[in-house]
């Protein structure tokens, strides 16, 4: 009798299998927990310090709760990041090239899964080597050819390759329409076709509309990558075209400009609150559209096969 | 009858390849053109003159030269150093990602909350960003500098070995941030497992503990293989990369120039494509020798 009873705690605490009983859901749970604020812990840290003053700032006791929330910090790096002319260039060097690129790589991805094309196999080759040769090895000529072509130091050296289907990881997106495409009904297409459609309309009409998770995830990816990145857009753009991460890059400099100080005053206080500035597009975008990016990598198939 | 197939097998490559244009006239015009002038760029000196841009050829000065010089050196350093890094970042990466999908996998509340988190740095991990925290010190866990890790490495390794090691205990979550794709690629091979093996496993005795190892892992042997090639290639093209610094920074110096700064980069696409054959070989070995056994 009380064998029996003590293995039904016993089953309770520990469960049957994996993580089923309490004893295990707690540990899963704590676990998950704890990771969690790790991860989060730089975003947490960041916030706290960015509403703190310079008493705050030295003052030991406070650390994770500031006395009082100095906007100041905000207003210095508006003032330094050049906010709102600077995120208007962003905005056109991110969120035009994405568009773009996600359109070319769509119809690239498109081709690939729909038609029995000559040199399919190379045209694949070549795709999966623009993906493993970094930028770097051929950036150099880009840039002699940028100069030719006198789009250096414009908005056009990132937008042009993009609309080209060569931009940032264009062969990832390649890749995603491919799959997505590829698992599209072909009795759709051949019932349009008898009714009349030919191949441009049957695409427009029919494989876009039905691929729309997979231009959603995909434009939505290009956007961020193109907001984070900055080696290649640092090069291309030069020393007078700023985007708000090439700013956050130079922010001591680009301080002791707008506040005409040769002497070093920033602190942590204002450059936490200009990377916060920096993020927050993003994290807005990424708060709205959570889903469609943490769900788009599953459903465009990019993990399958 | 005979003629029909053939005429539509010509309109499909017709077609295709309408489709295919624009892709094709950006990759001659933006890559393939590249990375040609690149290979003849390394082999030359380049100068920039107000006229124009002069090449002459030099054979393989540019790369004796990262062999033999300080500028060289400095940047091969950067390169062995990376590859010590990956030695410890890439398992780090690879098994928190595994352990973190094996969580999220399991039948838990609030599952596309906790999912959402872990896959928030991606969104925002850019290199200016993970700059400012490594240099405000929010990249690490107040414990480590509390406990002396940093100090305790320091007098165990020898200085070469030290600092690596010792950045990444300073730059822990900064590392951890960069798992975010790779558990959810991880969480998508876990879903493709059939949840009756696990029961069948379970009637013939076996624990979690067997099961995980039994069953779980080698279901992820081509999932670890992706993952470990994503993330080195990630690593690799990271913008704060110490030794992709040196390919900007000599392109514009003027005793080295656009040749030598191209050679630099072939020598670190070479190096690259080493390190990732190596880690491919070495995934595969491990993993036949467990079968045999």
């Amino acid at each position: 009798m009380k064998n029996s009873r003590l293995q039904r705690l016993k089953k309770k605490l520990l469960g049957r299998q994996g993580t089923d009983g309490i004893l295990g859901r707690f540990l899963l749970y704590s676990l998950l927990v704890i990771i969690g604020f790790v991860y989060l812990y730089p975003l947490i840290k960041m916030l706290a310090y960015s509403v703190k003053d310079l008493e705050d700032l030295v003052n030991p006791v406070v650390e994770w709760i500031p006395t009082k929330i100095y906007v100041e910090n905000y207003l210095t790096s508006w003032k330094v990041l050049a906010y709102g002319k600077t995120l208007l260039f962003s905005l056109l060097v991110t969120l035009l090239p994405a568009l773009l690129q996600t359109v070319t790589t769509s119809i690239t991805g498109y081709a690939l899964a729909k038609f029995r094309t000559k040199f399919k196999v190379v045209v694949f080759g070549l795709i999966l080597m623009t993906y493993l040769l970094p930028q770097q090895v051929y950036m150099i000529p880009k840039y002699v050819l940028f100069f030719r072509m006198g789009i250096l130091e414009s908005a056009w050296s990132i937008i042009l390759p993009a609309t080209f289907g060569q931009g940032l990881s264009s062969a990832i997106f390649i890749l995603i329409f491919y799959q997505f495409f590829r698992l599209q009904p072909v009795q759709l297409d051949e019932s349009a076709e008898i009714d009349g459609a030919n191949p441009y309309q049957i695409f427009l009409k029919i494989g876009v509309p039905l691929a729309a998770p997979a231009f959603i995830t995909g434009f939505l990816f290009s956007f961020v990558w193109y907001w984070n990145e900055t080696y290649i857009s640092s090069l291309f753009l030069g020393q007078n075209l700023y985007t708000l991460q090439l700013k956050l890059l130079n922010f001591q400099s680009q301080f002791n400009l707008t506040q005409g100080l040769t002497q070093s005053m920033t602190n942590e206080a204002i450059r936490y609150a200009a990377t916060i500035l920096i993020i927050l597009p993003v994290l807005v975008t990424y708060l709205v559209m959570q889903k469609w990016f943490v769900e788009g990598i599953d459903r465009t198939g990019v993990t399958g096969e | 009858m005979t003629r029909k197939p053939l005429r539509r097998d010509r309109r499909d490559n017709l077609v295709g390849w309408s489709f295919l244009s624009v892709w094709t006239v950006g990759f001659l015009v933006f890559t393939l053109w590249p990375i040609a002038t690149s290979i003849v760029y390394s082999f030359s000196q380049v100068t920039i003159e107000g006229t124009g841009i002069q090449q002459a050829f030099i054979g393989f000065e540019n790369y004796r030269r990262i062999f033999s010089s300080a500028v060289g050196f400095s940047f091969l350093e950067s390169v062995s150093d990376f590859a010590i890094e990956l030695v410890v970042k890439v398992p780090i990466i690879t098994v928190f990602s595994i352990i973190i999908a094996v969580l999220l996998n399991q039948k838990i509340k609030l599952r596309g909350f906790f999912r959402g988190i872990y896959f928030l740095p991606v969104i925002i991990a850019s290199g200016p960003v993970i700059n400012q925290l490594i240099a405000q010190g929010a990249a690490t866990i107040p414990i480590v500098e509390e406990m002396g890790i940093v100090d305790l490495i320091n007098t165990v390794f020898s200085p070469t070995l030290a600092r690596p090691i010792a950045s990444i205990f300073q730059e822990l979550i900064v590392i951890l941030w960069f798992s975010g794709v790779q558990i959810l690629l991880f969480i998508a091979a876990l879903q493709k497992i059939d949840q009756q093996i696990y029961e069948a496993a379970m009637i013939d005795g076996a624990g979690p503990w067997e099961s995980f190892w039994k069953i779980t892992m080698p279901s992820l042997k081509n999932m670890v293989m992706v993952s470990v090639v994503f993330t080195i290639i990630n690593l690799a093209t990271f913008s704060e990369n110490p030794a992709i610094a040196h390919i900007k920074r000599n392109m514009f110096a003027l005793d080295t120039g656009f040749g030598f700064s191209s050679a630099v980069a072939w020598v670190y696409f070479l190096a690259l494509a080493v390190i990732l054959a190596l880690s491919v070989l070495l995934l595969r070995s491990f993993q036949r020798e467990k079968v045999r056994r």
